[in-house]
């Protein structure tokens, strides 16, 4: 059976710390936080008003002349999405038709793609009037939504919010012809499409592949959604830079923010027939299921996290002690970051005493369908820099969590690297990154 | 050499039934499950009509409803699809003593599911509240009020798209590699495809792969009416679907859930269960066209068709029977026809090509999985379903759709077809086992 290695050639990342993979790093490094106040929206009456939204860009920067139109079709991940696959293409120097279509150097049947997206919230500002001409005696008027309400809603309205939106706009900016798939597993599903990306080159069905992830968790629906769950943070208020606390003994729950993450995988041959940069191999995935009846948390002791470890390690043909650095899902939700703790430590037997570990939610907040491709990024570039930054808000490590958190930043030749991911639902992944040989 | 991948269970909610055998009778019957719509007041849209499940309670497949009593209609709809499969499979659910032979570790799910409905009545009425017309804004306040006092969070979560699969998670205890994946109509078709890939490469023994999906809602209705992509043959439900005719107006809205358990030939001869079919070939592509309309050529679907033939190690000259995606829009079945024709070449008017869509309507994105049991059984049965109402035939397709009645022919090798708003494109190659 076809099994080709597989390589990261191309980095794509939009944060709150900026717009690009150097603006995330430099900001990381620097221990910066982009946490804050809610803007997209007034947060009043909201339990948690805190996020983690990006800085001001301009769409149409991103989007080649002749698909501009296409830009009222965008819902924001779709946005966050092109931005971020617009300096992973670009920076592979592969030249796609989106970004040269007189210098095109890839065949568009040979690229696939595989992004994870997330719920995507419709916009409920542009619903609200098709609503409220649907009102009879001050209720909701189902009829009267059929007769006129519906009417009002713009005829496309739909596509901007199938999940799989993501992937369509970016592979016809791009004319991404070959394999397509988007994953839904909500905090899991970066981790899972790019493994799901590496198996479809691994098994030659393509030779390239764009992976990654991208959400926009700052919408009131999904705001809510958090605050109802009991999953975000609902003191520290005044001080935003100091509000998620992934394994810290005063972690008072997660902050949820936006941002994408694409990666260009390559078959090994592949890229070196052409002379990319490689920045990284993808060595083994891993995934399973945690097993819940309160399927909202991670089950106590993390056991399906443990086996999505165990499994990508196994892939990887590494032991526990060959691992250098730990990027785990950490969101500052006490219970999950304990129960994910343990997990890591199970699946690491003695090793994990000593691998340092670096949560970057604190950080980066939870970006759901993004984190788990922003990891990655951020492993690949601590493991080109050499370096692994400080953790940040973990300053008493909680009762329990006998991980080797970095609380200063350290040089570090990191070989290898593990990424883990978890969701509500209970789908886990994990991703062992190798440096090039 | 790669493990062949054969499929040893079966199950199906769908608006034909709610098991694979009364379902499989009612498509041979030709029967239709249109009707006007019951799950909420649809009497003023274009489209009043639509193809629901009914009569159906997921309590029937659990012992421990409780644990599910959240699901949305689509997690309810994969309870009871996945336990009629893993009943067939032999595989044992809920009991934290499995006395199957499979390793829970080596057992995943693969599915293509859609997102559960929003709570109607509280989105709409927080909205009616946190509206200000005067000001033609949101006043968040008011919104949040409403909202936060009204939503219940169970219901909020089960609105995710990776809830059938964690349902499906609880019931069986699967810890095998567990995906969700969600491409618009094309979505279980992909989960089939990529499953059976996850068991050649030798991550799982066993996938329970499929699709769970609702979209009618007030929204879903709405987004598709907006589209103009549903009949609005509001006078005549039970005939509205009628793929490949000339006076066809576009797709009834369906729901349901299918699932197949997929297995490594060389599990399920261990354990001894019998094999129902083999899964032989997959082929997926994107169309990078345009995000509204399909390629004219159908160029995405020719590339997925050649792939998956390709994967499958077959000439298009193999194939005996096309399960197509045939929605009865315009579109959609002008193209297929013109892929099919590029593809099949002198051959393709020789292939019965059956849209079942014409009888159970379109399950979105649990369609393709309900579509592929539909070939397995064809390939038992050695007959193939009828493509229902198609009286005026369209003169420019003139392939063999099997008109209105089910027919009996040597089926050995079935393709399904699924394509997806987007140029989403998945194909999957069904084999008797030998």
């Amino acid at each position: 059976m076809n099994s080709a290695r597989v390589v990261i050639t191309g980095l794509g990342a939009i944060t709150l710390l900026g717009l690009t993979v150097s603006d995330m790093w430099e900001g990381l490094c620097a221990g910066k936080c982009g946490i804050g106040k809610i803007t997209a929206f007034d947060p009043v009456g909201f339990s948690c008003k805190l996020a983690g939204e990006v800085p001001g860009y301009k769409i149409q920067h991103y989007v080649p002349k002749s698909r501009r139109k296409s830009v009222k079709l965008m819902s924001r991940d779709i946005e966050l999405a092109i931005i971020a696959a617009n300096e992973a293409l670009t920076g592979s120097g592969l030249v796609t038709k989106g970004i040269d279509p007189e210098r095109v150097n890839i065949d568009p049947m040979r690229v696939a793609i595989n992004l994870g997206a997330g719920l995507i919230s419709c916009d409920l500002v542009e619903l609200a009037p098709a609503v409220a001409a649907s009102v009879t005696a001050g209720k909701f008027d189902i009829q009267k939504w059929g007769k006129d309400g519906l009417e009002l809603v713009t005829p496309l309205w739909l596509l901007k919010y199938l999940p799989n939106m993501l992937a369509c706009h970016v592979g016809i900016i791009h004319d991404i012809q070959g394999p397509s798939n988007t994953i839904t597993c909500a905090e899991a599903a970066a981790h899972l499409a790019i493994g799901e990306a590496a198996r479809i080159i691994a098994r030659g069905a393509s030779d390239i592949a764009l992976a990654g992830g991208a959400e926009a968790k700052v919408n009131p629906i999904i705001m809510i959604r958090q605050c109802l769950l009991k999953r975000t943070i609902s003191e520290n208020e005044n001080d935003p830079a100091a509000a998620c606390r992934p394994f810290d003994a005063d972690a008072g729950g997660s902050v949820f923010g936006e941002g994408a993450g694409m990666v260009v995988l390559e078959n090994i041959e592949n890229a070196e027939r052409r002379g990319a940069k490689i920045y990284a191999e993808v060595a083994g995935v891993g995934a399973s299921n945690n097993i819940n009846p309160s399927y909202e948390r991670l089950e106590p002791g993390g056991k399906g996290t443990q086996i999505a470890i165990e499994k990508a390690l196994a892939d990887a043909q590494i032991g526990p002690e060959d691992l250098d650095l730990i990027i785990p899902h950490g969101t500052g939700q006490a219970d999950d970051d304990l129960a994910e703790a343990t997990a890591i430590e199970a699946a690491l037997d003695g090793a994990a005493a000593e691998t340092p570990v670096w949560p970057t939610k604190s950080m980066l907040s939870n970006t759901g369908a993004a984190s788990g491709a922003l990891d990655v990024i951020v492993a690949v570039c601590a493991m080109t820099n050499g370096k692994i930054p400080a953790a940040k808000n973990c300053d008493r490590k909680a009762d329990g969590c006998n991980l080797n958190i970095i609380k200063q930043a350290q040089e570090a030749n990191i070989n290898y690297a593990l990424c883990c991911s978890y969701t509500y639902g209970g789908q886990t992944a994990a991703v062992v990154l190798g440096k090039p040989k | 050499m790669a493990e062949r991948v054969v499929i040893t269970g079966m199950g199906i909610v769908c608006p034909l039934g709610h098991d694979v055998e009364t379902v499989w009778a009612g498509m041979l019957a030709g029967k239709s499950g249109m009707a006007k719509t019951t799950i909420f007041d649809a009497s003023t849209f274009p489209s009043t009509f639509d193809a629901e499940v009914k009569d159906y309670d997921f309590a029937k497949y659990t012992k421990r409803p409780e644990l599910h009593k959240h699901g949305n209609r689509g997690s309810g709809f994969a309870i009871g699809a996945a336990a009629q499969a893993c009943r067939q499979a032999g595989i044992d659910i809920e009991t934290d003593e499995p006395a199957d032979g499979v390793e829970r570790s080596r057992l995943g799910i693969y599915l293509g599911a859609g997102e559960g409905s929003v709570d109607n009545d509280v989105f709409f009425a927080a909205l009616v509240e946190g509206w200000n017309s005067e000001k033609n804004e949101m006043d968040w306040g008011q919104w949040a009020k409403v909202a936060f006092g009204c939503m219940k969070p169970m219901h909020e979560l089960e609105q995710e798209p990776n809830m059938p699969a964690a349902h499906i998670a609880m019931l069986t205890g699967s810890r095998g590699p567990t995906r969700s994946c969600l491409t618009a109509c094309a979505a279980s078709t992909q989960a089939a495809g990529e499953a059976m890939m996850t068991i050649r490469r030798g991550d799982a023994d066993i996938m329970i792969a499929g699709g769970a999906h609702s979209m009618i809602h007030p929204l879903g209705l709405t987004g598709f009416n907006r589209l103009t992509a549903l009949s609005t043959r509001n006078e005549s439900p039970e005939t509205a679907s009628r793929p490949f005719s000339a006076s066809r107006d576009g797709f009834i809205l369906g729901e349901g859930a299918a699932m197949l358990i997929f297995e490594s030939l060389s599990s399920a001869k261990k354990r001894g269960v019998e094999i129902l079919a083999e899964i032989k070939g997959y082929g997926s592509s994107a169309d990078a066209f345009r995000v509204t309309d399909m390629h004219e050529e159908g160029r995405g679907a020719i590339q997925a068709i050649n792939a998956a033939l390709a994967d499958a190690g077959i000439s298009y000259k193999d194939i005996d029977h096309i399960n197509a995606h045939g929605t009865s829009t315009m579109e959609n079945d002008s193209i297929e026809t013109r892929a099919i024709k590029a593809v099949f070449k002198e051959e393709a008017k020789n292939i019965p090509v059956s849209s079942v869509k014409s009888m159970f309507g379109h399950l979105i994105g649990a369609t393709g999985a309900a579509e592929l049991i539909t070939c397995v059984l064809a390939i038992r049965d050695n007959i193939v379903p009828p493509t229902m109402n198609l009286n005026d035939p369209d003169p420019d397709l003139d392939l063999d759709y099997v008109p209105n009645k089910a027919r009996k022919c040597q089926v050995d090798i079935a393709m399904n077809e699924s394509f997806g708003f987007g140029g989403q494109n998945n194909v999957v190659i069904i084999k008797r086992y030998e």
